[in-house]
Order: structure tokens, then sequence, then C-alpha cells
């Protein structure tokens, strides 16, 4: 491998296969992808980033595909796709298939699409994603669109880096109140119900509906003993956003200007509210702390410290020492 | 750091609908603990170059069996050649007539794999192009 330092101006001029040889770099978390990536680090914070969640199957790569078609015909926005596909855990390999659902987007300069393995990283992200994200922010791609595995449980790292965040549900797969948990209701920003032309479209927006109620309370009018009651709903400080419910048919392009209108007015109401800043904080404070946690325990694990954690581990063994009086030792010691 | 995974892209270029070759192997690369990226069918050299490019890999696998190789082969190892991915690897499976391989071979593809081609083979020879 080559001692080089990576040249980023390339990058920042739009050479695409430049930029794509720092992502296989940024990936294997080499020297050289660290040093470019500070070198961007100045040019990003521009792009708005849009999370697709839900479970295999419910159409998420088929509706990044017209979303994005959509992006390049109507604003002539530069988008950039990132889709993570799960790595097996035996063999670290994987089958990354989303392209096959995006082959429209093909032959078109201001679309870069990255298929990316979760190489052993659970929460529906690859550990580099984030940084992938960086790498494309600064590359000057105004819309970077990041697919996740869809696994189902632990999905809240997409709501943490995106600023929004699409669940996608389909009729007919298992959506009675189990798979449309109220965990992966609180990550929504806009609900995609996909496969409106499948039959029980109305039962999976009703299931909807009530988890929603849930979790947002609105204000509602009641039937109580025959009498009209109005429901107010708690206070709040800023105005609230309510999650809307789309419909779309992904193959049949049906549904997909409403769905870039509703991300659309998501974006102003975080300009509005103040949202964009507290979530560009909360996005770059866990980064802060995975890259200090990763480099702490680097330290001890592979670096100069190895020995004293030895030591230390050691006593804990011999139980001379609790576990927080390990580590006050090591943090003391240097 | 992180051990170098080799990235492949299986594609299948032109009309051609047959895919369980394709599919079989790119299984077979996967729990050979590859990355394979699979584009489906009907794919142009020119978007297969494009996802080359954008994927960054270090191997291209086409599998034809429609008897459009001698078309497709140089094309796509053209468009890769001006997208100055030249180092990509071309390796090709499917129906290939004996006579076309040398002349396969000589325009610089890799390996070449006919019917019943054993795929702890192919993945041998993958390991061997990329580290070389
Ligand atoms: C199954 C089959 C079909 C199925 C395909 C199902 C599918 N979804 O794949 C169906 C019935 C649909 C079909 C249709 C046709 N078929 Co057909 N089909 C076959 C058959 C019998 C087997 C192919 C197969 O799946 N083999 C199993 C897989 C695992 O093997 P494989 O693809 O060869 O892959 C191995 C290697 O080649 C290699 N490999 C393959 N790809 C890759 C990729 C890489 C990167 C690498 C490293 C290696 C590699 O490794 C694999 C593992 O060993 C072959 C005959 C044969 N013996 O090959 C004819 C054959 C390919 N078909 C043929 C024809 C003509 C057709 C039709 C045109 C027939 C017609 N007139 O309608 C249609 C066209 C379909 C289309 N749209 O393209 C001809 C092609 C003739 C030619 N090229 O000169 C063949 C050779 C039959 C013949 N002897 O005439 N077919
Ligand atoms: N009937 C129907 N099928 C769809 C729709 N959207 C996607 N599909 C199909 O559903 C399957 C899975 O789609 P894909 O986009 O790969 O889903 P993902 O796994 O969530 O990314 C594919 O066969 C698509 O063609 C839709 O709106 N209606
Ligand atoms: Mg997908």
């Amino acid at each position: 491998m080559s001692e080089a330092v990576l040249q980023t101006q390339p990058i920042l001029q739009g050479n695409r296969l430049a930029l794509s040889r720092l992502l296989t770099q940024v990936e294997n978390d080499t020297a050289e992808g660290r040093s470019a990536l500070a070198e961007l680090f100045p040019h990003t914070g521009r792009a708005h980033l849009i999370g697709v969640t839900g479970a295999p199957g419910t159409g998420k790569s088929s509706l990044v595909n017209q979303l994005t078609l959509h992006y390049r015909k109507e604003q002539k926005s530069k988008v950039a796709i990132i889709a993570v596909d799960p790595s097996s855990p035996f063999t670290g390999g994987a089958v990354l298939g989303d392209r096959v659902r995006m082959r429209d987007l093909s032959g078109d300069d201001g679309v870069f699409i990255r298929s990316m393995a979760s190489r052993g990283s659970v929460g529906g992200l690859a550990q580099k994603t984030a940084a992938f994200v960086q790498v494309f922010d600064a590359a000057g791609y105004d819309i970077i669109i990041i697919e996740t595995v869809g696994a189902g449980q632990s999905e809240v790292d997409i709501a943490r880096l995106a600023h929004t965040t699409l669940v996608v549900e389909a009729p007919g797969l298992g959506d009675d109140i189990q798979a449309i948990k109220a965990g992966i209701l609180e990550i929504a920003d806009v609900l995609v119900i996909n496969k409106a032309d499948r039959p029980g479209v109305e039962n999976t927006e009703r299931a909807l509906r009530s988890t929603l109620e849930l979790a947002h309370p609105t204000r509602r009018v009641i039937h109580h003993h025959g009498r009209m009651m109005t429901l107010e709903p708690p206070p709040a400080e800023t105005a609230l956003w309510i999650p809307p419910i789309l419909k779309t048919i992904a193959t049949e392009r049906t549904g997909i200007p409403e769905l870039a209108e509703a991300i659309a007015r998501h974006k102003s109401h975080l300009y509005q509210s103040g949202d964009w800043s507290a979530r560009d904080r909360a996005r770059l404070r866990s980064e802060l702390d995975a890259v200090l946690q990763e480099a702490l325990m680097n330290r001890f694990l592979n670096g100069s410290h190895r020995e004293a954690y030895e030591q230390a581990l050691e006593k804990v063994i011999r139980r001379e020492w609790s576990p927080y009086e390990a580590v006050r030792g090591l943090l003391n010691g240097g | 750091m992180t051990e170098k995974k080799i990235r492949v892209l299986v594609a299948k270029p032109g009309l051609d609908g047959h895919d369980r070759g394709a599919k079989v192997v790119a299984r077979a690369l996967r729990d050979a603990g590859m990355e394979v990226i699979y584009t489906g069918l009907r794919q142009t050299p020119e978007m297969i170059a494009e996802a080359a490019l954008q994927e960054d890999v270090d191997v291209v696998g086409l599998s034809i069996l429609s008897g459009a190789h001698m078309a497709l082969a140089p094309r796509i190892l053209e468009l890769l050649k001006a997208n100055g991915q030249e180092n990509v690897k071309v390796f090709i499976g499917g129906i290939i007539p004996d006579d076309d391989m040398p002349k396969l071979k000589e325009i610089g593809i890799t390996g070449i794999y006919g019917p019943g081609a054993s795929t702890d083979d192919i993945i041998r020879d993958i390991r061997e192009a990329v580290t070389s």
C-alpha cells in the first residue's frame, strides 16, 4: 500500500474516482483516510441527511430510487446514496443488492451510489457510515440518503445521524402491533406506507395511527358519556412535529412528489424550530463520543498502556482492586 | 486497522436472463468473506463501469450465457480504463466457446469459467489476482 497522502482537492472539485477511493480508505480506517477526513471536515455541514429505515422488503431501495429521480428532476440537487446491508456474522462476507432497484439512476453524474456492508456493527448502520456522510457532504452533495439494514429492532442509530428519518412500512408484513412498535415510531419523522397497491393498507394505516396517537398526543374530540369533549394536547415549548403518514407505490411512482414535499416540510420545521442545529450538535457529539471511546480503548488495549492495563486486570482478578479503582488508577497513571 | 476486504461487482451485461450462475458465484464469494455488489440483470457496459467506479471494487465479475461476450467484454474493459480503473481485474463466467478464450485473455480478462466450474477455484483465483 502506498504511503502517499491522499489529495483532497480533486474530491472537492468533483473527481468521482478520487471520491470513491477515499471512501475505501475511510471504510478501512487507514491513516490516509483519517487525514483526508480531517482536511475535508471544515467543508461539511451543508447537506440534508435523509435516513430510510424499515423491515427488509418494504421497498426502501425502490423508494430511494424514486425519491432521487424526483430530486434530480425537480431541484437538480446532487444526491449521494449510502446503502447499508448486513455482513454475514460467520464469514464476514456480504451480498449487497440495493443497486438492483436503483438502475434508473445510472448515467447521471449528479448521483453517487455506494453500497456498504455493516461489518459487524449492530444498529442498522456500519461503523463508518457517519464518516461516509462527511465525505459526501464535503464533496458537495446536497442530499445524502442513507438506507439502513432494516433489521427491525435497534435502528436508533439512523435517527441520531439523519436530519429526517423515514420509516417505511408495507401492508401484510406482520404489521399488527408487533412490527409497528412504539420504538421505531419514536424515530420516525415521516411514516411511509409503501406498496399501497397491496391489500391491507387500511389496516396498516389504522395500526400506525393508533400507535402514533400514543407517542404524540394531539387535540382530539371524543364522545364521553354522551357529550362531546375536547381533549387538549399537553402544552409544548416549540411547535410540535407530528409525523405525517404517506402512502406510496414505489414501483409505479405514486405518491413520490407528496413524500418529497413532506420531507421538505420537515426540513423547514427543523430550521424554524431550531432543531436543525440541535440535531447537528447531538450528532457531532455522538460522533465525538464514539471516537473518544475508541481511542481510549485502543490506548489501553493496543497502545502504549497495554502493560498497565494487563497489570490492572490482574489486580482486579485477585480482588485487590475493584474495576472502578482499576480505571481510576489507569487514567491517573497517564 | 480493519483488514482490507475484497470487493467484487457481479454483473449480468446484455439482455441475457440466465442469472443462476451469477447468484451461485455471488453467494460463494460472500461465503469466502468477500463483499459482493450485485447489480442484477440487463446491465449496459456503461452501467457496469459506473458501478465499478462508485463501489471502488477490486474485481468485476461478468456472467454471460448469451454468446455476446466478444462484444461486451472489450467494451467494459475499455470503459474501466477510461475511468482510471485499469487495475480492476475482470473475470467472466458462462457459456464461452474454447476458441474465444485466448482472445479474451489477450485483451486482458483475468479468468474465464464455464458450466460446472468449481467455486473454490474461482475464489482461489480471485484472491490470487487481487493480492498479486
Ligand atoms: C437453466 C437454463 C435456462 C433457464 C434460466 C433460468 C435462470 N433464471 O437462470 C431458462 C429456462 C429461463 C433459460 C432460457 C433460455 N436459454 Co438457457 N439454459 C439454461 C441451462 C440449461 C443451464 C444454465 C444454468 O443455470 N446453469 C447453472 C449455473 C450455476 O451454471 P452457470 O451459469 O454456467 O455458472 C457457472 C459457470 O459458468 C461460472 N460462472 C457463471 N457466471 C459467472 C460469473 C463470474 C463472475 C464467474 C467468476 C463465474 C461465473 O460459474 C458457475 C458455477 O459453476 C443452459 C445450458 C448449460 N448447460 O449451461 C442453457 C443455455 C445457457 N440456454 C440457452 C438458450 C439459447 C436459452 C434461450 C435463448 C432459449 C430460448 N430460445 O428461449 C432462453 C433465453 C433466456 C433469456 N432471457 O436470456 C443456451 C445458450 C446458447 C449460447 N449462448 O450460445 C444454453 C447454453 C443451452 C444450449 N446448449 O443451447 N435457460
Ligand atoms: N407491489 C409493490 N411492490 C413493490 C413496491 N415497492 C417495492 N416493491 C417490490 O418489493 C421488493 C423489495 O423492494 P426493495 O426496494 O428491494 O425493498 P428493501 O428491501 O426495503 O430495500 C421488490 O421486488 C420491489 O420491486 C410497491 O410499491 N408495490
Ligand atoms: Mg434495500
